[in-house]
């Protein structure tokens, strides 16, 4: 059929079974908001910033599964977007993100609001498009779905003049995929499964390191079951959180520079990682020389330059988690979980020793209590986001994930500003659940405005700011590395946050004490619309246990020791 | 010990497409690597191009380089040479007054000869290893050349 550039990208949104997506207009852009007016397949949410549509279509797509997708307007449109293009790709979340560009005869001449987005968005996306003549159209899209959502997920950016979203042409979007190039391996190498399995059954105090490539992969499930076959002890990664449930016996907690004093002396005294879609993040390993030193390493995961990166890996395996596990189940007999168990008791004794846990022992509440609260009163039924700092590393340590999809935060690029955008999509993907927002009063501030979008399409997210009146992680490492100079992190001077959720029509509460915050929570879940409970905390409170950077896993800054919580 | 600036070649075959070059050489910009030479041609009656990268850098750098290049969608393949027949073209420029013949014969001891002759300039050429390329422009250096171009290697598996 002959139909104009803009008519074809609504038409693809269609045939990829698009349901929402988010954007802001502008000029270069406008043909095709004429049609997303003109049509009633898929539902806009017009957020209030560039920046937060791409981190509202990423929540959107890490709740549900799918490719989320953005549509922006050229040059600060664009440029505005990119920090959550740089998102999606440090984390992995497959996006389709829709950029105007100025018409074609402009491109170059500096004209109004051009910018040279595919340079820009080259270094920070899977792959990107300058889409130059609407007859590719049809085949550009359905490359751009296909790329984001296959293979190690990730954004790809089109970028489309003007003109070209003007341009009436031929539209076929049958058009057979041919990307002889592009081949993800999916299936992993049997002989090398095998291989891997025999290791595992050889080893003595083998170590599941779980990481986000599994959430990506839909395969907690099934590792879940491959757990409990072998009955070997795992540490999670921080985007792997709800891989297992919190009350799982064989889950140790989060490892890392903040991850559980049991996690880290495991990964240090393992004979046999077992890594699936985890890619030995700085943040993980600490100092490499001195990580799981003496141990083997089982490396699966999707991206063949994720494996030996940083550690060598003695038996990679590159493949799509869910295959490989499957596979990996029907060798499960090789393994006799048995012979784990004083392992699995020095691991026990390790966590007795120093747990991770709190002192309430202030005046204040404890950020850690709140979040510990947050999940005895919703648990499963809430999904989480976070924004980035202090209150995200206690949100992972201390909330009880009990499913994938769950969590939501930035791990890769760490965007302060994500989690309120995100927690919208993840409202927009998952409307049963309820959207939780944990945050800080530095993190909140921004991306704020999207107290309208959240009030507009009516997505009730509960943002919970922890308000320590600090920029709380950089301070506390100012407090430990810089002999307390808290150079620009005290935020004593803020709004009212009651007020400014009030002024977007929204509903604030600010609370002090425990009964205050029940109380609080309790109406803004029965209320149902979007909320602030700014919870006063203790100023000084750290994250504990502490990893100081490029230390070794096995030497934690520890919670002092004091009689009961 | 592995030498950790050795020198490297690395072949990418790509889909001939905009901005392909810039995709991979970001990858060698964007870890602070320098190309040392880098030539592109069409591969006759396909969609691809042959690109030979000449870099040095260590093993786990270059292993990097060489998987994430792989990531890129429109690369077909990736070579790091380790046997191969590699060989550089240059072009240089002397004054009408050195002695043609000197240089002629010298050129063809390194694969050349004269390709030109101007009213003011000879221009020879010629086609060798790098490594010969290298000598023989320090060998010509007294017959004063005005201009030297070196087109980069180009290189083949054995």
């Amino acid at each position: 059929m002959q139909i104009s550039g803009a008519q074809m990208v609504i038409e693809a949104l269609i045939a990829e079974g698009v349901d929402t997506i988010f954007g802001y207009p502008g000029g270069a852009i406008m043909n095709v908001y004429d049609e997303i007016y003109k049509q009633n397949n898929f539902e806009h949410i017009l957020t209030r910033h560039e920046q937060a549509a791409v981190h509202a279509a990423e929540g959107y797509s890490k709740a549900s599964g799918k490719v989320g997708v953005a549509m922006i307007t050229s040059g600060p449109g664009f440029t505005n977007a990119v920090t959550g293009l740089a998102d999606a790709y440090m984390d992995s979340i497959p996006l389709v993100v829709i950029s105007g560009q100025v018409p074609m005869s402009l491109i170059g001449t500096d004209a109004f609001q051009e910018i040279d987005a595919v340079g820009i968005s080259r270094s920070c996306t899977k792959h990107n498009y300058l889409v130059t003549d609407a007859r590719d159209l049809a085949r550009v899209l359905k490359e751009a779905f296909y790329i984001a959502s296959s293979g190690r997920p990730g954004p790809v950016h089109v970028d489309i003049p003007k003109d070209v979203t003007a341009q009436i042409a031929e539209f076929d979007y049958s058009v057979e995929l041919q990307l002889e190039t592009y081949k993800p391996h999916t299936k992993g190498n049997p002989r090398q499964i095998k291989k891997a399995m025999e290791a595992i059954a050889k080893a003595r105090r083998p170590l599941f390191y779980l990481g986000g490539g599994i959430v990506n992969s839909n395969a907690a499930y099934e590792v879940r079951e491959l757990v409990r076959k072998t009955g070997i002890p795992a540490v999670e990664t921080f985007m792997a959180r709800g891989v297992l449930s919190h009350d799982d016996d064989l889950l140790i907690s989060m490892l890392g520079m903040h991850g559980s004093y049991a996690a880290n002396m495991a990964m240090s005294e393992t004979d046999l990682v077992i890594g699936l879609g985890a890619r030995f993040d700085d943040r993980v390993t600490g100092k490499l020389s001195e990580f799981a030193k003496n141990a083997g390493v089982i490396h699966v995961d999707i991206d063949p330059a994720s494996i030996s990166k940083l550690v060598n890996a003695d038996y990679p395996i590159v493949g799509d988690i869910k295959n490989v596990v499957n596979e990996m189940l029907e060798l499960s007999s090789l393994v006799n979980p048995a012979k784990y168990s004083s392992w699995r008791e020095t691991i026990r004794n390790f966590d007795e020793l120093h747990p991770l846990t709190y002192h309430e022992d202030t005046d204040r509440l404890k950020p850690q209590w709140v979040i510990e609260r947050v999940g005895e009163l919703l648990g499963d039924s809430a999904n989480i986001s976070t924004d980035v700092g202090q209150h995200q590393m206690w949100t992972a340590q201390f909330y009880p994930f009990s499913r994938p999809r769950q969590w939501i935060s930035s791990g890769g690029l760490g965007t302060m500003g994500f989690g309120f955008p995100a927690a919208i999509g993840v409202k927009a993907a998952s409307p049963e659940k309820i959207s939780i927002n944990f945050t800080g009063d530095g993190s909140i501030l921004m991306n704020c405005q999207e107290l309208m979008t959240a009030v507009e399409r009516k997505l009730p997210v509960i943002n919970i700011i922890l308000n320590n009146n600090y920029l709380g992680m950089v301070r506390q490492w100012q407090t430990l590395f810089y002999d307390k100079r808290h150079s620009e992190t005290d935020l004593s001077v803020q709004p009212d946050f009651v007020k400014l959720a009030e002024a977007f029509g929204g509903i604030g509460y600010r609370v002090n004490t425990k009964e205050e915050f029940d109380a609080a929570l309790k109406d803004a879940v029965e209320k149902n619309i979007v909320a602030f409970i700014e919870v006063i905390i203790e100023r000084l409170e750290n994250v504990m246990p502490m990893v100081p950077s490029g230390g070794s896993l096995f030497n934690m800054m520890l919670l002092e020791k004091k009689e009961k919580k | 010990m592995q030498d950790e600036n050795a020198r490297r070649v690395i072949s990418v075959i790509v889909v001939n497409e905009a901005s392909v070059l810039s995709r991979i050489t970001d990858l060698f910009s964007g870890r602070g690597y320098n190309i040392t030479s880098l030539t592109v041609a069409p591969i006759p009656d396909s969609r691809y191009s042959r690109l030979t990268i000449v870099t040095s850098g260590s093993i786990r750098v270059i292993e990097q380089i060489t998987k994430q290049l792989h990531k890129l969608i429109p690369v077909l393949k990736v070579y790091e040479h380790a046997d191969l027949v590699e060989k550089e073209m240059a072009l240089i420029k002397f004054p009408i007054s050195e002695n043609i013949t000197d240089i002629a014969t010298l050129c063809a001891a390194y694969n050349g000869k004269i390709a030109n002759v101007g009213d003011n300039v000879i221009i020879a050429m010629v086609a060798d290893e790098p490594k010969r390329i290298d000598n023989f422009l320090k060998i010509i250096n007294k017959y004063n050349p005005k201009e030297i171009v070196r087109s980069g290697a180009v290189a083949l598996e054995r």
